[in-house]
């Protein structure tokens, strides 16, 4: 009997069906007070569903839900947050054109005389940004005009906000966050533990599983693996509990890259000559070589997002000029751009990547289509046969080529996008964050891609806020540092080098 | 695995399309005719053509179901145009005074030869045509160069087009009484020949938009427009497209509306059937917001807004009532397409689980 009373939360049998998709299948969860569980498995595995059915955005087709040892039945995010779950969701669900002050306090604003006191509340919400997550920025400016990295902060800062929170869910909060503020947010997530409030940390980075569980619950399709101690399960254990088999492929990756750093060629692709713009990023200079992938380090707002975007034309550098193929490049927009074999996979997939209610196929061909034009429209028989290939390539989890995108779980919306960019089969590939929501195994199969993509003679720019990522696929690294190009490593480096000039520690 | 029982599947393909809802609703209003209105679904031969209640709605109707075309484009990249009734009334008023320059002699003028016409035919449609593209291209210009709301840019051609009109005519109101322009909106080849211009407009933009990739694009530029730049897709010219084509297709529906009413009254042509337009892409399914859409839904939609109208003039309803009993239809079709009811229906109409 005291073992159930520990737990502030079970989840019991829960199933959930989509057209043509079991998500979930009889799968139990629980939660005890003072404890972080983390919730892990592979793209589609059903780990958001399984959140969203706790704060009742879906309605299970069975299972109980006993919050408190009281069943209970969500009828609402609202309701769910008056009951004590305080959600991040996978998907920040923020308004853009409000200031970040407003997104953090919207519905509990501070009020004096019956009016909302702005002064009051732009204060409390810097407060809470600094005290909580060590974020210093102005929270009068629109939440749209920060990065993505910024909007997950501001969104845990929303739900940290909650006082009286018993259950904090986090879904892949981490995803678009540096080491830095990755470990402000651990810190947050230790003391709320040590006050007992329960937290679901979902994620698929297994270092942090390692640094912040007590336990893990593992899904699989749908169903429930297994739920274990964190001290009781090995990495290679857990991960091939994940994805039901065993993850030889990073080790390989070191081998597949030295091999690869022999086709890279002394041609430049593209040349970057005091390229910049006023305000992102300061001039630089920067060659792509044919056969070569050039990884983009730095800390959150260092520019490399910046340094992608000019790149690629989506914004426009006021100063400098990029030449390809030996002649100056005139016209900036991503029309031209992909027209040139320029793509570029932005970070922010919800903003700028998919286009939720088309389909998987129709997302995934979009591009090919802007290049061809209004009227040389692919006819479907193509259209199938490149969306189908991509959905095999890249192991996207759909029932089919027609399903909507926005059915798609996070990691798989993500694989569409990248599908997207790989079928225009460019000469130069920008990714920014290309991994970012993506579980282990497909990680894994990204890079190798990546890598394989150049030994064909053409040149990659990755950027990720993963370092050891960064360090696994590239040939060169670049550091960015307060939006100035401020390094360029080639050949192999140890990673506290390169943390060094990230930080600007080496002087 | 447990797959779905596949029932509900087909249930839900069923109630899940576009064409569910605005169907039910013209089958309600005509099953309500049915009940009510004796003779409703007589149809008469004369002289090898149909005529009747029913085919009065579609005649009536093809004004709104050409407006409708252009407007489903329009809606379904996030837009609106609200001046297609004043570029109806400018076109009118082109036509009009081609074939009798009477007005601008400051004078009205009865012709009396129903043979008469100051300038050719074919010249008095593609003139009428050629304006109302201009039209349209203003629009497309405000919204899509000028970055102005869509609302506000076509609101002022909504405004300042009547105005136009009657400069075009001198302020006079020009009858118009040449014979093979009257054929436009009341010619019969076994059905009206109007049906058989919304016919051809639909054939053509159906075409236009599923057999070329600028269907996609609309969408895609409804949905997500910033995705859809960083993806190649010039959605600037995409939206300077649709409110041209949604201006041509109003200079369409002018010429059949004033070859009705034989007169181009420039007060009168179009009032408010931007309204009639939008709310048949509305109830056609089409979300203001923009995103897919369904030409053959808009149509429906719009023969759902005419059978309205026709049933209520049939059952004595008087004019200035009818606003409101429209009113009280569109409420009930932006309930029917909210979530909440959505899922409702879905809920009573899912079959019951075993337990
Ligand atoms: N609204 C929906 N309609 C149809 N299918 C859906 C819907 N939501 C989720 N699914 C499907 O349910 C499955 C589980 O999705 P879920 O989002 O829970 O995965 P996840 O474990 O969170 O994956 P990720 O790591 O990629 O975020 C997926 O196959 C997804 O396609
Ligand atoms: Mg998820």
């Amino acid at each position: 009997m005291s073992e159930v009373d520990q737990n502030i939360l079970s989840m019991e049998g829960i199933s959930k069906t989509f057209p043509g998709v079991q998500a979930l299948d009889d799968v139990s969860l629980s939660l005890k007070k003072g404890e972080i569980l983390c919730l892990v498995g592979e793209n589609g595995a059903g780990k958001s569903t399984l959140m969203k059915v706790l704060t009742g955005v879906d309605k299970p087709d069975s299972g109980r839900i006993i919050l408190d040892g009281k069943e209970i039945q969500t009828k609402s995010p609202q309701h769910a947050q008056s009951l004590g779950i305080s959600t991040v969701y996978q998907e920040v669900n923020l308004c853009t054109n409000l200031t970040v002050a407003e997104n953090i306090l919207l519905g509990r604003e501070p009020q004096k005389m019956r009016r909302i006191d702005w002064t009051k509340m732009n204060a409390l919400a810097s407060d809470t940004l600094k005290r909580l997550l060590g974020v210093d920025i102005d929270v009068t400016k629109s939440l749209g005009s920060y990065t993505v990295a910024i909007q997950q902060m501001v969104a845990i800062a929303r739900a940290l906000y909650i006082e009286s929170a018993k259950i904090l869910i986090l879904d892949e909060p981490t995803s678009s966050l540096d080491v830095n503020e990755t470990e402000q947010l651990f810190k947050v997530m230790r003391k709320l533990k040590n006050e007992g409030v329960g937290i679901i940390f979902i994620t698929h980075f297994i270092g942090q599983i390692y640094e912040i569980s007590d336990r893990i619950t593992v899904l699989r399709n749908g169903k429930l693996v297994g739920t274990y101690e964190t001290s009781a399960i090995t990495r290679v254990g857990l991960i091939s509990k994940m994805i039901g088999r065993s993850l030889a492929e990073f080790d390989e990756m070191t081998k597949i890259k030295l091999e690869s750093s022999k086709h890279i060629r002394s041609e430049a692709l593209l040349q970057a000559k005091e390229f910049g713009l006023t305000g992102a990023i300061q001039p630089f200079n920067l060659d792509l070589h044919a056969g070569e992938v050039v990884g983009l380090a730095g800390l959150l707002g260092s520019g490399r997002t910046e340094t992608a975007s000019i790149l690629f034309g989506s914004d426009k550098a006021d100063t400098g000029s990029i030449s390809m193929n030996g002649s100056v490049v005139q016209d900036y927009s991503p029309l031209s751009s992909i027209k040139r074999g320029v793509a570029l996979c932005p970070e922010d997939r919800k903003a700028a990547g998919i286009v939720d209610d088309l389909s998987v196929r129709e997302n995934i061909i979009l591009a090919i289509q802007a290049s061809k034009g209004w009227f040389k429209y692919l006819s479907l028989p193509e259209q199938y046969e490149i969306a189908e290939k991509y959905i095999k390539l890249l192991s996207i989890a759909t029932p089919s080529a027609d399903q909507p995108v926005k059915n798609l779980s996070g990691g798989n919306q993500q694989k569409v996008i990248l599908a997207r960019w790989l079928a225009i089969n460019p000469q130069i590939l920008i990714l920014d964050e290309p991994t970012r929501g993506i579980d282990v195994g497909t990680k894994a199969e990204i890079q190798k891609l990546v890598l394989s993509f150049a030994e064909d003679g053409k040149a990659c720019v990755f950027i990720s806020s993963e370092l050891e990522e960064v360090l696994r696929t590239s040939h060169r690294i670049v550091v960015l540092r307060e939006r100035e190009k401020v390094a360029e490593f080639s050949g192999e480096v140890d990673e506290n080098t390169i943390i060094q000039a990230i930080a600007g520690s080496e002087a | 695995m447990k797959k779905p029982t596949k029932q509900t599947i087909t249930w839900r393909r069923i109630t899940e399309n576009r064409l569910f809802f605005p169907i039910v609703a013209l089958t309600l209003i005509l099953l309500f005719d049915f009940i009510f209105i004796p003779g409703f679904f007589a149809i008469e031969n004369r002289e090898g053509n149909l005529h009747g209640s029913l085919i009065d709605i579609f005649r009536n109707g093809s004004t709104v179901m050409i407006l409708a075309i252009g407007m489903t484009l329009v809606i379904a990249t996030g837009g609106v145009d609200l001046s297609v009734g004043a570029t109806m009334a400018i076109a009118a008023s082109v036509a009009g005074i081609l074939m009798n320059p009477s007005a601008l002699k400051n004078e009205v003028f009865f012709v009396t030869d129903p043979n008469y016409t100051f300038q050719p035919l074919w010249l008095v449609i593609i003139a009428a045509l050629a304006i109302s593209l201009i039209c349209g291209l203003w629009n497309g210009v405000l919204v899509a160069y000028m970055r102005i709301q869509p609302m506000v840019a076509t609101l002022i051609l909504m405004i300042s087009g009547r105005g136009i009109a009657q400069l075009i005519t001198n302020g006079l109101r020009v009858q118009i009484t040449y014979k093979p322009y009257a054929f436009i909106g009341q010619g019969w080849v076994i059905l009206p020949f109007s049906l058989y211009l919304v016919a051809i407009v639909f054939a053509i933009t159906w075409f236009i938009t599923r057999k070329t990739a600028i269907g996609m694009f609309i969408e895609s530029v409804g949905i997500n427009f910033r995705s859809s730049y960083f993806s190649g897709i010039d959605e600037k010219k995409i939206k300077l497209l649709v409110y041209t084509f949604c201006g041509f297709c109003a200079g369409i529906a002018g010429l059949v509306a004033s070859s009705n009413i034989k007169t181009s009254d420039a007060n009168n042509i179009g009032l408010t059937t931007e309204l009639d337009a939008i709310l048949a892409v509305v109830i056609g399914g089409t979300s203001m917001a923009g995103g897919r859409f369904s030409l053959l839904a808009s149509m429906v939609g719009a023969l759902v807004m005419q059978a309205i109208t026709q049933s209520m003039y049939a059952i004595g309803v008087p004019a200035f009532a009818l606003q409101a009993i429209k009113a009280v239809v569109v409420i009930f079709v932006i309930l029917l397409y909210s979530d909440q009811v959505k899922g409702f229906v879905r809920k009573i109409s899912a079959p019951k689980k075993e337990v």
